[in-house]
């Protein structure tokens, strides 16, 4: 056959829908958004300036000492040369200038902004990471689980456990024990395949226990409210002062009052996806509900989710920075942005660089997260998409 | 009894009622009909009148609350499955009974390759080796008749179109080999071309897999090209059944009448289109009696009062219509 007339042949058939993966279609759309580029490239530099700040200033002996004190060199300004004389060698700086100038106690302020990046890179990613994963689980329940009721008897049960370890807690041993065990006995009755038999025959004494209460949905989404109410820097500078200074703490604490927006996001796009036909299809498939939520509704709903996680990691680095800030975050002698600022307020007018450093520095970084999110939102939006 | 091993599904007295807060919606209100091996069955209707709540009633897919099957049984060769709980109902959906649905735009998931989900029931169901699995998935799109399968498995479902999409559905029905498949409208939303290529695919893998096939449509034309038997549906309920062309040559029900009436024909050129009078009523206020008397243009004073039994016609033919049988309402 000539190659015209399997070219005439192939040209019956149906045409082939344009080659694109979502992928390239959002990166050309992304593309075009030069400020959320720019965004991505801030957002790609601090990432590796973090990873590699770690490498050059951790170990016994690093590349840049962010705690090395050199009283006679204190307060020197960006770029200026050590005075060669007064210094032992181990004592000068790698490149020969001090990049970012000193501080008042001598110490490099570019080897501190090197650590404090890495405390900002893990402080938000971790803090986001648990906001995200405790969203999507409360948002997903309340979506799809939402119109379920909750039993009395699931009440009691919750009730009976809590105050066992409340008990256990507070010393008295064998009455938490006995709660705890009897509260387990019970759950464990009820999810039997006897206990499933026998609860369509309770006896009318006890069949108020199968009474509804409140729905799912109701519950979490007014916790949600209520978490929302409390001014939640203010709640974590109370629990931050609480506990044990530590970067961890931080961390988790950031998370556990930041999960609130990506439950409502997460339970508006489960209510929507949930009456989807393709939910549907997989459902006459024999899919379980398990496998429906985790593997075609998350996957489905994970795209305001990324959006709000890159703003969210933007408001945990400001967050973590402005404890620091007030001298409650990680303790002293390792470094942040947030008391690099704060240690260097006191020389602002004679040392304007220790304040200007990792000020500029949260500006930028919480600014390029910021683009970065709303250029994913638009590519991801796609009524947006039409505009293009 | 040979007949009875025969019929692969049976449904008896089959009751959907959707309850609000102030008043029950009797989707399906008592429905009876069976599906034999190897058999296309055809449940047609008006929009409303039941037919997609009944099968997805037989999967137990009807959403609880505010659905509840209100009463009857669902015979699957043999197994009550109304009496099952999830967990037993998971291992018949999708590996003995199969679902086409009606809108092939949005039944595929939009994140996932063809290939993942013609796989995903061969997954869940099956477990076999991912090569072997890879191998059924190729085979099945095949079947189904799609252009070089093997570059499609790794297409997304907006890279597909409509009809290639419904076949791809087709595909997941069937990637189990079930006795039974439920296709709930799946030509509605194709093209006239499209339809007829799906209708002749559905029919050419009955014959070559043996299996039974329900369909659910309101296109009388549909019916008489498949149809092996048809039940006619009205407001919850079977008011006609018999062989497709018992059916469509002599009509029994004023509402089955009534139906191939308004269906456009070369006879029927130049003239005004015949339409029902009224609507169908409202699945919470059906009028009392015969559910389509208001419409009915040879209703009489006892349609109003009494809700009339099935009356047998011809040899399985049978018709909810005791004035269409010249018989006394009262007669069992």
């Amino acid at each position: 056959m000539s190659p015209e007339v399997t070219a005439l042949a192939s040209g019956l058939e149906e045409p082939p829908a344009p080659k694109r993966t979502r992928f390239e279609e959002a990166w050309r759309l992304f593309r075009r958004n030069r400020m959320a580029l720019a965004g991505m490239v801030i957002f790609a530099l601090f990432f590796f300036s973090a990873v590699i700040g770690l490498a050059l200033t951790s170990g016994s002996r690093p590349l840049f000492d962010p705690s090395l004190v050199r009283l006679q060199e204190k307060l020197r300004p960006p770029l200026s040369t050590p005075h060669l004389e007064s210094l032992t060698p181990e004592y000068r700086p790698v490149v020969g200038v001090y990049l970012c100038g000193t501080d008042d106690l001598g110490r490099d302020v570019f080897a501190r902004m090197l650590q404090g990046a890495w405390v900002s890179l893990t402080v938000g990613f971790v803090a986001v990471g648990i906001s995200v994963a405790i969203g999507i689980f409360m948002g997903g329940l309340a979506g799809f689980y939402g119109q379920r009721h909750i039993r009395l008897e699931q009440l009691l049960v919750t009730a009976v456990l809590l105050t066992g370890a409340g008990l256990l807690a507070a010393g008295l041993r064998s009455w938490g024990a006995l709660l705890l065990a009897a509260g387990h006995a019970w759950l464990f009755w009820s999810i039997s395949p006897w206990g499933l038999q026998r609860r369509k025959t309770l006896p009318a004494g006890l069949r108020f226990l199968r009474k509804n209460t409140l729905m799912v949905d109701t519950v979490i989404m007014r916790f949600v409210d209520v978490m929302l109410c409390f001014p939640s820097f203010f709640l974590i500078l109370t629990v931050v002062a609480l506990l044990p200074a530590s970067i961890y703490n931080i961390m988790i604490v950031i998370g556990l009052t930041s999960w609130e927006g990506t439950t409502r996001f997460v339970r508006a796009e489960f209510l929507s996806l949930r009456e989807q036909d393709f939910v549907a299809a997989a459902r006459a498939l024999g899919v379980s509900n398990l496998r429906i939520i985790f593997r075609h509704m998350v996957p489905n709903a994970v795209a305001p989710v990324l959006v709000s996680a890159t703003i969210g990691i933007a408001s945990a680095i400001l967050t973590e920075a402005g404890l620091s800030f007030l001298g409650f975050g990680v303790p002293p002698p390792h470094a942040t942005w947030g008391n690099i600022l704060s240690d260097g307020k006191r020389f602002i007018f004679d040392a304007p660089w220790l304040t200007f450093i990792p000020g500029a520095a949260i500006l930028i970084v919480v600014l390029a997260f910021n683009l970065f999110g709303e250029g994913l939102r638009d590519i991801l939006n796609p009524r947006l998409r039409e505009r293009n | 009894m040979q007949e009875s091993d025969d019929i692969v599904l049976s449904v008896e007295g089959l009751k959907v009622y959707f309850r609000s807060e102030d008043e029950v919606a009797r989707a399906v209100d008592g429905v009876d009909f069976e599906v034999r091996r190897r058999e296309t069955v055809c449940l047609v209707g008006e929009s409303g009148c039941g037919k997609t709540v009944s099968a997805l009633a037989l999967l137990g897919l009807v959403p609880r609350p505010p659905g509840e099957i209100a009463g009857g049984r669902v015979r699957f060769c043999g197994e009550d499955l109304l009496d099952r709980n999830e967990a037993a109902m998971e291992t018949v959906r999708g590996r003995r009974i199969g679902m086409v649905f009606q809108e092939p735009q949005t039944s595929l998931n939009p994140v996932f390759t063809i290939g993942e989900q013609v796989a995903e029931p061969l997954r869940i169901h099956l477990s076999l080796p991912e090569p072997e699995i890879r191998e059924r998935s190729l085979q099945l799109l095949n079947d189904v008749g799609i252009d070089s399968p093997g570059q499609r498995l790794s297409d997304y479902p907006h890279q597909l179109s409509g009809g290639q999409r419904q076949r791809v559905m087709i595909a997941m029905a069937l990637a189990c080999g079930p006795e039974l498949i439920i296709a709930d409208e799946p030509t509605t939303a194709l093209d006239v071309t499209v339809q007829a290529q799906i209708l002749r695919l559905i029919n050419r893998l009955q014959q070559s897999h043996g299996m039974s096939v329900l369909y659910i449509t309101h296109d009388l034309g549909v019916v008489s090209q498949i149809a092996d038997r048809v039940y006619v549906m009205y407001a919850g309920v079977i008011v006609e059944t018999g062989a497709v062309e018992q059916v469509f040559r002599n009509p029994r029900h004023p509402y089955t009448q009534a139906l191939l009436e308004s269906l456009p024909s070369r006879k029927k050129r130049g003239r005004r289109l015949y339409s029902i009078p009224g609507t169908v009523p409202h699945p919470a206020y059906k009028p009392a009696g015969c559910p389509f008397h208001p419409r009915c243009p040879r209703a009489i004073a006892a349609c109003r009062a009494q809700v009339p039994g099935m009356c047998a016609f011809d040899d399985h033919h049978v018709a909810r219509c005791p004035v269409a049988a010249g018989r006394s309402f009262f007669d069992p």
